[in-house]
């Protein structure tokens, strides 16, 4: 197993960022941010409706109103798309994919798609453009729950026929499964449901497309997460010529997985700078967002859990229904496929069955947020260990304990089919039991419940394993996926011994400048602040699959490892000429090439460097300057792994749910910037506490959201916060020369899971097993009058 | 989102607010701190014509205290209540609740006339002002009138103010019996689920966000007055009342949530 | 109608409609941009900036009513010296992420340390309850409010 390479000792510390100043001065540039001379401003009329016929739109007002230029609908541009909008997931080959044009033709199918669009010659203009265009609507029955989708009682997409959009089945051993429940002497179902998220990255979606008509070239900018995606795909949807598009992130605002997609808002932009001639650009409002920005989750889950007397698993089935919304976006389809692997969560299990159905529905559509598949996973299994431990008689440490893979058996070949790469489960239990005083609290909680209390203490556990760093090509191809996993680097070492760094990962908020500047340096044996990080435009790094899935550093960071070593292996071939010795007597540390045993003869890397710059004297077959670009395509997922404990308190008389402690031990393999991780995984677990507290994008039977604004959609503030307790183990994976995994998403999919065990733990003395998220006072209140037969 | 085009008009006096709104019409509205009215102008739920920017009007701000009268200027911000020693002497459950209206950066520009005028029955301040058995001094074309707290509030977002009326001052007792505010949230910026507001031990008792006006509790204060119990008092808190529902609270747990909240503010007031 | 205004010590001046919400005086007239808009409903404080010394929120004003006030944007914090206290602290704290809530977030923080005496981490958290942050989970945002009270 690969312990770590580094030995610069950069790699580990904990290292403030280098991105910060700019962003704490006002300095960086978000996409609304960007001064752009002449640029029109687009806006966007939307369907109020969920599901209505367009029969006459009039735009005559609003091109009477100050400022207004155009207006466009459907049919206006109808002849501007090569293509429909993408969606790049495929899952079977009879996936049913409805046209999803960027501006709708005929029919909307969800409130908020875009129904015409407004061009103006200021921000203010557009948004006074959109008063003044009348559209005639015929409202039809609208779709909005996945059953009544299921169905078929309307049908969303006529020439679908149905609005299933999939059936996918991962299935090893039917007869193994149905031999393992017929014998189990414990079999559990539980059914839950994951509400509609809301990403919310704090910064809204914009964009600017910039033409340059005479040359043909046209510059996007986008707050996305996938410069070089988007590059591809607005080429194909607009049939323009790849490589006339160039595609710039600038500093982007977070994301989540809701910049991780092609927009309509993106190729509209370009199809009108392209027709008008002059810069077109957008900014989305936050309410406006509910209807223009992918949301997530949203599925029903059904697991079913068989075991043996003593509790130890023989058979996981699981059965998803998820809802797409009203369109596939670019990887919706895969988002179930994504957790399908993993519903027998970190536990040894020799049988397994996974089987889900998609379906469309008149509301926003669905993709990839923060986890995407393996939050669900994560919560099924782990709210259903915890209705196993009741079932054998076990706490809820114990039956996790009797289950985990053992530590002996990593590789560990799964049963769905995956190796999980390393593993020590364990002491991340025993770790966090600590940390929030397990014995102390299960103490306290019986003393409150001998008390009569009406403060009702609960602890919960959620142990979980995840499959991130997308992603082997290969396996992505098995999956249907449209596109490859690997990523690009070139690192670069300038004439005066300063390197630049190209990744084809694109930040928006991770701070891989810092962490990738910290790698370099350590290889090379000098200061990370002699290394800049190029990124996020695909005209100065042209390869790149961006970022998402925690691929970046196990993936995108791999690939810049690779390259820095090729570059010591030709500076290491130049010093040996320059130093006339052998390469293979040569040293290499601190940033100096010494011969092995005559410390006296070294030459720096700086002189290596400029000797490549000046190719005087370079060995034969040497080409002059040190840079070496590199491909990485993963032979496998990482696979982080932790246990979480949240401690809650649940006043009986109002319903309300307190997060009084929290508790995460993970373990992310070997960590490059450790501040980085942790915050990773604040944010993280705050993002997965709120989807079990707070937010809900629910939506009225017509279709229409309830929570369409950051008033109504519950971002947790500070206020609602507490500080929680952080603790590491540390597994190398064997799958990279770094022995890095993935953080990014961990904290989101361990935290929802520990929450509701924990508010369910607090409540189960009433006879209460499941709360439906988010466990509102509401909703709790009603569960405890429910269970108590005493109305309020 | 944008607001509309409007007209702006800055009032350097009462006077002249008044003639002001008086040659607008309907379509004008008094903009004081804007802290209520620019979020629904921004959504286009407001589109005023004319705005009379009353903001910076000399006199209407301020904290006095005569005998056993707090006179407030209807233009004093939260902030200034929530931070003034002499009110929270003089009558501390107006100081605390105007340190619970929705966030700092919105106390240091909100006034307490503003919330009182905009009349918003899921606004903690008119329920504090109503639980003290305020006034409110008005001005108009005429001269200045006074209103009880009590007869104030007449409906969703609509109060006794004339539409050429400007608010200048509320006055509240002295009040420094046993008092309590509970507000109850899910997120601290946000609007009161339900929230009760009890002054003088029970005396005076007043909720929010439990009908479509800011509302006396007067149930429990009569059975507060007649010597019941917290608990047998909070459990008519919800009586006569038509709670709203909305995504937090439906009209039945509102009701539930007015019994427990108004039981614990009772007794922490020492009824 | 001509609004004036002292930003970050520069007297400014521009004929704008009424309607002209103070954020967008400053990032798209006077080109102030650091100062971000996060939401449409007054709830996420991205647009906080200081007004008399005192946190507002800018989205929630019209530019017309701080006519003659002293606005301080995020870009008129840091000195000729380097970053202000608590925008170092933010820094060693790692007290943000992909920085779009940071400008009215450390604005919000300026203003409280400001206004309230003895804050401890309850307050803090109080304090910032109108600031939304989607990235961090806030508790590196409270350190470095507390370390920057110090």
């Amino acid at each position: 197993m690969t312990e770590t390479p580094f030995t610069g000792g950069i790699v580990g510390e904990s290292r403030p960022r280098r991105e910060d100043p700019a962003l704490l001065t006002g300095e960086a540039k978000f996409i609304d941010d960007l001064q752009i001379p002449g640029a029109l401003w687009l806006a966007c009329v939307r369907s109020p409706h969920a599901h209505a016929r367009i029969t006459a739109i009039d735009a005559s007002a609003a091109l009477g109103i100050d400022g207004v230029v155009a207006v466009y609908c459907g049919d206006d541009l109808a002849d501007a798309w090569e293509a429909p909008l993408p969606c790049a997931w495929p899952v079977t080959d009879d996936m049913k994919n409805p046209a999803h044009y960027p501006v709708a033709q005929g029919k909307a199918n969800y409130a908020g798609d875009i129904v015409a669009v407004v061009v103006a010659e200021s921000r203010y203009a557009a948004a006074d453009g959109l008063e003044g265009v009348v559209v005639d609507y015929e409202p039809l029955d609208a779709v909005v729950t996945i059953e009544d989708a299921e169905s078929d009682r309307v049908v969303i997409h006529e020439d679908c026929g149905t609005n299933v959009s999939y059936e996918w089945p991962l299935v090893p051993d039917p007869d193994a499964v149905e031999a393992a429940f017929a014998d189990a002497a414990h079999h559990v179902t539980e059914t839950f449901v994951h509400q509609r998220l809301i990403p919310t990255a704090m910064e809204p979606r914009g964009v600017a497309a910039v033409p340059a008509p005479h040359n043909g070239n046209m510059t996007l900018y986008s707050s996305t997460q996938i410069p070089h995606i988007l590059k591809v795909m607005a080429a194909i949807t607009l049939g323009l010529p790849e490589q006339k598009i160039r595609v710039i992130a600038p500093s982007v605002g977070g994301g989540f997985g809701c910049k991780l997609n092609v927009y309509a808002e993106e190729v509209i932009c370009m199809a009108l700078a392209q027709r008008h001639g002059v810069p077109v650009r957008w900014t989305e409002g936050r309410t406006e967002a509910s209807g223009s920005t992918i949301q997530g989750r949203a599925q029903r889950q059904t697991i079913e859990l068989a075991a043996d007397a003593d509790g130890k698993l023989t058979a996981v089935r699981a059965t998803l229904l998820a809802d797409m919304g009203a369109y596939l976006q670019l990887v919706a389809p895969g988002v179930p496929l994504l957790g399908a692997f993993l519903y027998h969560g970190l536990y040894d299990v020799p049988v397994y069955s996974f089987t889900c159905k998609s379906v469309f529905t008149n509301l926003t559509p669905t993709d990839a947020y923060r986890g995407a598949g393996r939050p669900e996973a994560t919560y099924a299994i782990e709210r259903a260990m915890d209705a196993l431990a009741v079932a054998v008689g076990v706490g809820p440490d114990e039956i996790r304990s009797r289950n985990f893979i053992p530590t002996e058996k990593f590789p560990y070949d799964s049963p769905a089919g995956l190796v999980f790469d390393s593993g020590n489960y364990q002491p991340t239990l025993d770790r966090a039991k600590e940390l929030v005083d397990w014995d102390g609290r299960r103490a306290e909680q019986v003393d409150r419940r001998a008390a009569g209390s009406t403060t009702h203490l609960g602890i919960g556990i959620s142990s979980y394993v995840e499959m991130c760093g997308l992603a082997p090509s290969r396996t992505l191809a098995a999956l249907n996926y449209g596109a490859g996993g690997w990523e690009s680097a070139t690192v670069r070492i300038l004439p005066t011994c300063k390197v630049q760094v190209v990744t084809g990962v694109t930040p928006h908020g991770q701070g891989h400048e810092t962490c990738w500047s910290m790698i370099v340096a350590d290889q090379l044996g000098i200061d990370p602040d002699d290394v800049e990080v190029l990124h996020s435009d695909t005209a100065i790094s042209p390869l790149g699959m961006d970022t998402y899935g925690s691929r970046s550093l196990a993936v995108g960071g791999t690939a810049i490892w690779m390259a820095t070593e090729q570059v010591i292996e030709k500076a290491r071939a130049i010093a040996a000429h320059m130093l006339e010795a052998n390469a293979d007597d040569l040293e290499f540390a601190g940033g100096n090439f010494t011969v092995k045993g005559s410390p006296d003869k070294e030459v720096p890397l700086a002189g290596v460097a400029f000797g490549a710059f000046t190719a005087h004297d370079l060995p034969e077959g040497i080409q002059p300057n040190l840079q070496a670009q590199v491909t990485f395509d993963p032979s496998n997922f990482v696979f982080p792994f932790g246990t979480h404990i949240a401690v809650v308190e649940v006043d009986e008389a109002t319903g309300a749910v307190e997060l009084l402690d929290y508790a995460a031990v993970d373990d992310c393999g070997n960590q490059i910037n450790p501040l980085i991780v942790e915050g990773q995984l604040h944010g993280g677990i705050v993002q997965g506490v709120a989807q079990a507290l707070w937010e809900d994008a629910s939506y009225d039977a017509d279709g229409q959201c309830r929570a369409a604004n950051l008033a109504d959609y519950l971002v947790p503030s500070a206020a609602e916060c507490i500080d929680m307790k952080l603790d590491y183990t540390v597994t190398p994976s064997p799958s990279n020369p770094m022995g890095v995994k993935g953080i990014g998403e961990a904290g989101t999919i361990a935290s929802t899971p520990a929450v509701m065990n924990a508010v369910v733990d607090a409540l189960r003395p009433m006879g209460i097993t499941d709360i439906t998220m988010p466990a509102s006072p509401m909703t709790v209140r009603r569960a405890i009058e429910v269970a108590t037969g005493g109305a309020s | 989102m944008i607001p509309a085009a409007v007209d702006y008009v800055r009032a350097d006096s009462a006077e002249a607010a008044i003639a002001a709104l008086a040659e607008a019409g309907d379509e004008a509205k008094l903009l004081a701190g804007g802290q209520s009215l620019v979020p629904l102008m921004r959504l286009r739920l407001a589109t005023p014509s004319v705005l009379v920017d009353i903001g910076r009007l000399d006199g209407l701000s301020g904290i006095s205290i005569e005998g056993d009268t707090v006179g407030i200027g209807a233009l004093t911000t939260h902030s200034t209540l929530e931070h003034s020693a002499d009110l929270a002497a003089a009558c501390p459950l107006l100081a605390h609740v105007a340190g619970q209206v929705g966030d700092p950066a919105v106390r240091h520009r909100g006034t307490l006339g503003g919330s009182l005028a905009h009349a918003d029955p899921a606004s903690d301040l008119p329920a504090a002002v109503l639980a003290l058995g305020g006034t409110l001094v008005v001005a108009g074309p005429g001269g200045s009138r006074e209103i009880a707290a009590t007869d104030f509030f007449t409906g969703f977002l609509e109060s006794a103010l004339g539409a050429d009326e400007l608010l200048t001052e509320v006055r509240v007792p002295v009040s420094t019996g046993g008092w309590c505010y509970q507000k109850f949230n899910r997120r601290a910026q946000d609007w009161a689920i339900v929230g009760v507001a009890v002054a003088e031990g029970g005396a005076g008792v007043a909720l929010v966000n439990m009908g479509s006006t800011p509302m006396r509790a007067a149930g429990v204060e009569a059975a507060v007055a007649g010597g019941a119990s917290a608990v047998d008092a909070a459990a008519v808190a919800a009586d006569g009342t038509e709670p709203p529902t909305d995504n937090n609270a439906d009209g039945d747990y509102r009701a539930h949530l007015s019994r427990v909240l108004t039981e614990r503010a009772l007794t922490a007031a020492g009824a | 109608m001509e609004v004036s205004v002292t930003v970050n010590g520069i007297a400014r001046s521009a004929d704008v409609e009424p309607r002209t919400l103070l954020v967008h005086y400053l990032r798209d007239v006077l080109g102030l941009t650091g100062t971000n808009v996060g939401c449409d409903t007054s709830s996420c404080g991205a647009c906080t900036v200081l007004v008399d010394g005192r946190s507002a929120k800018s989205c929630t004003l019209l530019a017309a009513q701080v006519d003659g006030a002293d606005v301080t944007t995020i870009e008129g914090l840091a000195g000729a010296d380097g970053l202000h206290p608590m925008q170092q602290a933010f820094h060693e704290c790692h007290a943000l992420q992909c920085g779009y809530c940071t400008p009215g977030m450390v604005m919000a923080a300026v203003s409280l340390t400001d206004e309230y005496d003895d804050l401890d981490a309850a307050g803090v958290r109080e304090g910032l309850e109108g600031n939304l942050c989607r990235c961090t989970g806030y508790q590196n945002i409270v350190a470095a409010v507390l370390a920057a009270g110090e």
